[in-house]
């Protein structure tokens, strides 16, 4: 038997505490997390609904709703991961399975990270001089998804990366020695064992598109479009629309004399999407890490 | 051609097929989107110097545009363009959020690694990913309109929209990649460091401060420098809760105007190729200068610590 010594007790007494000290820590992140969460949709409860969802902004975007923003921030999202997903993807499989271990490989890996580190302001500089002015797209649906679509570049590279990665060589191997080539094995062999990984790290990154202000505010989104509500097609990808990020930053920062409520629905209906998004993408990688059968 | 040359070219050709083409279409296609990402960085630079170069090289005074702290860049009679004060206002507002975010990020990551349950973790893992998918301009929101009061009451100060309430945004927006990046740097600290500690009888206090902050030092300093490239490009939340006086502050209370924040506010009123929208293309440059000099210490001292093992 152990006998509690005094040393013993204020070991264990030191112990508790390191555990508490970084405990409380850890709570710091979490408590603003939910303090925040529940302030914004307390405030913004009563413009919540589905009207202020399906409406177009009224009244300099004192009354109605975001239906508009909303359309936009779709457009927007979607094209720009229409294409950054494929080049991402096929990026990542040359990284991941083509790549040998040289000087292009390093430079390539070098400049994935540092895309990523490139300010989000900086991207609208670039979506501007090159999109925009350069290549003479004009500020448009299109100018700002590709400028978006650089910016989610590396993000979705590194993920797609992570699940070629988690497949196990032996896959390859076995596929190989049965005489095909690369691509085939690439095909038929690994992309369908990563797919759920691969979407997964895109889904993501439509949270992180919808959320972005910087990079549309110039090559793209305006301050005010009226669109058919409940139109689908609303917008041509020439057009400039409206984005519920930017809507967001105009109303709190431009215009005056808005209900109260307003911008804190807007910060809802876009945290929600956001959040819901990654809740999804969570829920997925749950699922799949469960049933892994490697 | 001789006999056997043409032999092998009539082999190669009755073997080419279109399934053969099409792989090589493919492999090509692929190789060409590995290197896109070198193209894209290269263009970045290349775009966003175009813009700005013509003045860069001829009528900017680069000195007077580094160290002095005049902004008047639509000025009718004088105009000056000095963004020292921006640089103070970026830095100012990145160090307070790094004293916040450093100490609570390191704690947290420590937590998250070395003190919960594998449940517990998972749980603060998710958390930890939430609050980063948080955007900036809902952060730049909560500063105006729920931190602004809150910071005019609590620390009975005239304005809330100051340093202090962009560091704190800042903090929390950089503190999820700090505890990621952190704690895979704590979890490539050996278990044999651990056991021995303990088997001498440490504390998991003693073993935190002792063993795992100097093991692990290189891999959290790489999560600092992150946290801060992160901070130093933001954009939208320090516009909107940093106050946005062009001002050199001597309290944290007192508003700021970074970097970033100038390109976005002043971008859309300077007319195309004029003098001042070439200023903030130089900004720019100057911005991607910072980011990419931190992202490679970064990563070099996260590749210092792979070799290393």
């Amino acid at each position: 038997m152990f006998v509690t010594t005094p040393f013993v007790r204020q070991k264990e007494r030191r112990e508790l505490f390191a555990k508490i000290f970084f405990g409380l820590m850890a709570a710091a992140m979490v408590l603003p997390l939910v303090l925040i969460l529940t302030h914004l949709v307390y405030q913004a409860w009563p413009l919540l609904s589905w009207e202020f969802l399906s409406t177009n902004p009224t009244n300099g975007m004192r009354r109605g709703g975001i239906w508009s923003a909303i359309l936009g921030t779709i457009y927007l999202v979607g094209l720009s991961l229409f294409v950054s997903a494929p080049i991402g993807v096929f990026a990542a499989v040359y990284l991941n399975e083509y790549a040998r271990d040289n000087w292009l490989t390093r430079i390539i890996n070098l400049a994935v990270v540092n895309l990523a580190g490139v300010p989000s302001i900086v991207h609208a500089l670039f979506g501007l001089g090159a999109f925009v002015l350069f290549a003479g797209i004009g500020r448009s649906i299109l100018a700002a998804s590709l400028t978006l679509a650089i910016m989610t570049l590396p993000v979705i590279i590194a993920s797609t990366k992570e699940a070629l990665g988690a497949v196990p060589r032996s896959f390859r191997e076995a596929c190989w020695n049965l005489g095909a080539t690369r691509w085939q094995t690439i095909r038929r062999i690994v992309l369908p064992n990563s797919i759920s990984g691969i979407l997964t790290g895109v889904i993501l990154q439509v949270s992180r598109t919808a959320g972005e202000t910087a990079p549309v505010m110039f090559t793209g989104a305006v301050f005010f479009k009226k669109i058919e509500e409940g139109e689908l097609f609303a917008y041509a990808i020439t057009d400039q629309c409206m984005a519920l990020s930017m809507h967001l930053y105009t109303v709190t920062t431009q215009v005056t004399n808005t209900p109260e409520a307003l911008p804190y629905a807007i910060a809802v209906v876009l945290l929600a999407t956001v959040l819901l998004v990654n809740a999804v993408s969570i829920s997925i990688r749950v699922y799949i890490r469960s049933r892994k059968k490697w | 051609m001789t006999r056997i040359g043409r032999r092998r070219a009539e082999v190669w050709f009755r073997r080419l097929s279109w399934s053969r083409i099409g792989e090589a279409v493919i492999e090509n296609l692929i190789r060409l989107c590995g290197i896109s990402a070198v193209l894209f960085v290269f263009g970045i630079f290349l775009f966003v110097f175009r813009e700005g170069a013509g003045f860069l090289f001829d009528g900017l005074d680069i000195e007077k545009f580094l160290f002095t702290t005049e902004w008047y860049p639509t000025s009718r009679s004088n105009v000056r363009y000095g963004v020292g004060a921006l640089i103070v206002g970026t830095f100012s507002v990145t160090v307070l959020a790094m004293a916040i975010a450093v100490p609570f990020g390191l704690g947290a990551a420590i937590f998250v690694s070395e003190f919960c349950g594998k449940k517990l973790r998972e749980a603060l893992k998710i958390v930890i990913e939430l609050l980063a998918a948080i955007p900036s301009v809902v952060w730049g929101f909560i500063g105006l309109s729920v931190m602004n009061p809150l910071i005019q009451k609590v620390f009975n100060v005239p304005i809330g929209l100051n340093v202090f309430n962009g560091a704190i945004l800042l903090a929390l927006m950089s503190v999820p990649i700090m505890v990621s990046i952190g704690e895979d740097a704590l979890k490539a600290v050996p278990d044999a460091y651990r056991e021995a500690a303990l088997a001498l009888g440490a504390t998991r206090w003693q073993i935190v401060y002792r063993v795992l902050l100097p093991a692990g030092k290189n891999g959290l300093l790489a999560a600092v420098l992150l946290g801060v490239g992160r901070a130093v490009g933001e954009t939208m939340a320090v516009l909107m809760a940093t106050g946005h006086a062009v001002n050199i502050p001597r309290t944290i209370f007192d508003p700021v105007r970074t970097l970033t924040a100038t390109i976005a506010a002043e971008l859309g009123e300077a007319p195309v190729g004029s003098d001042h929208y070439q200023v903030l293309f130089i900004i720019g440059i100057l911005l991607f200068s910072i980011t990419f000099a931190v992202n490679l210490t970064a990563d070099l001292v996260v590749k210092g610590i792979r070799k290393k093992q």
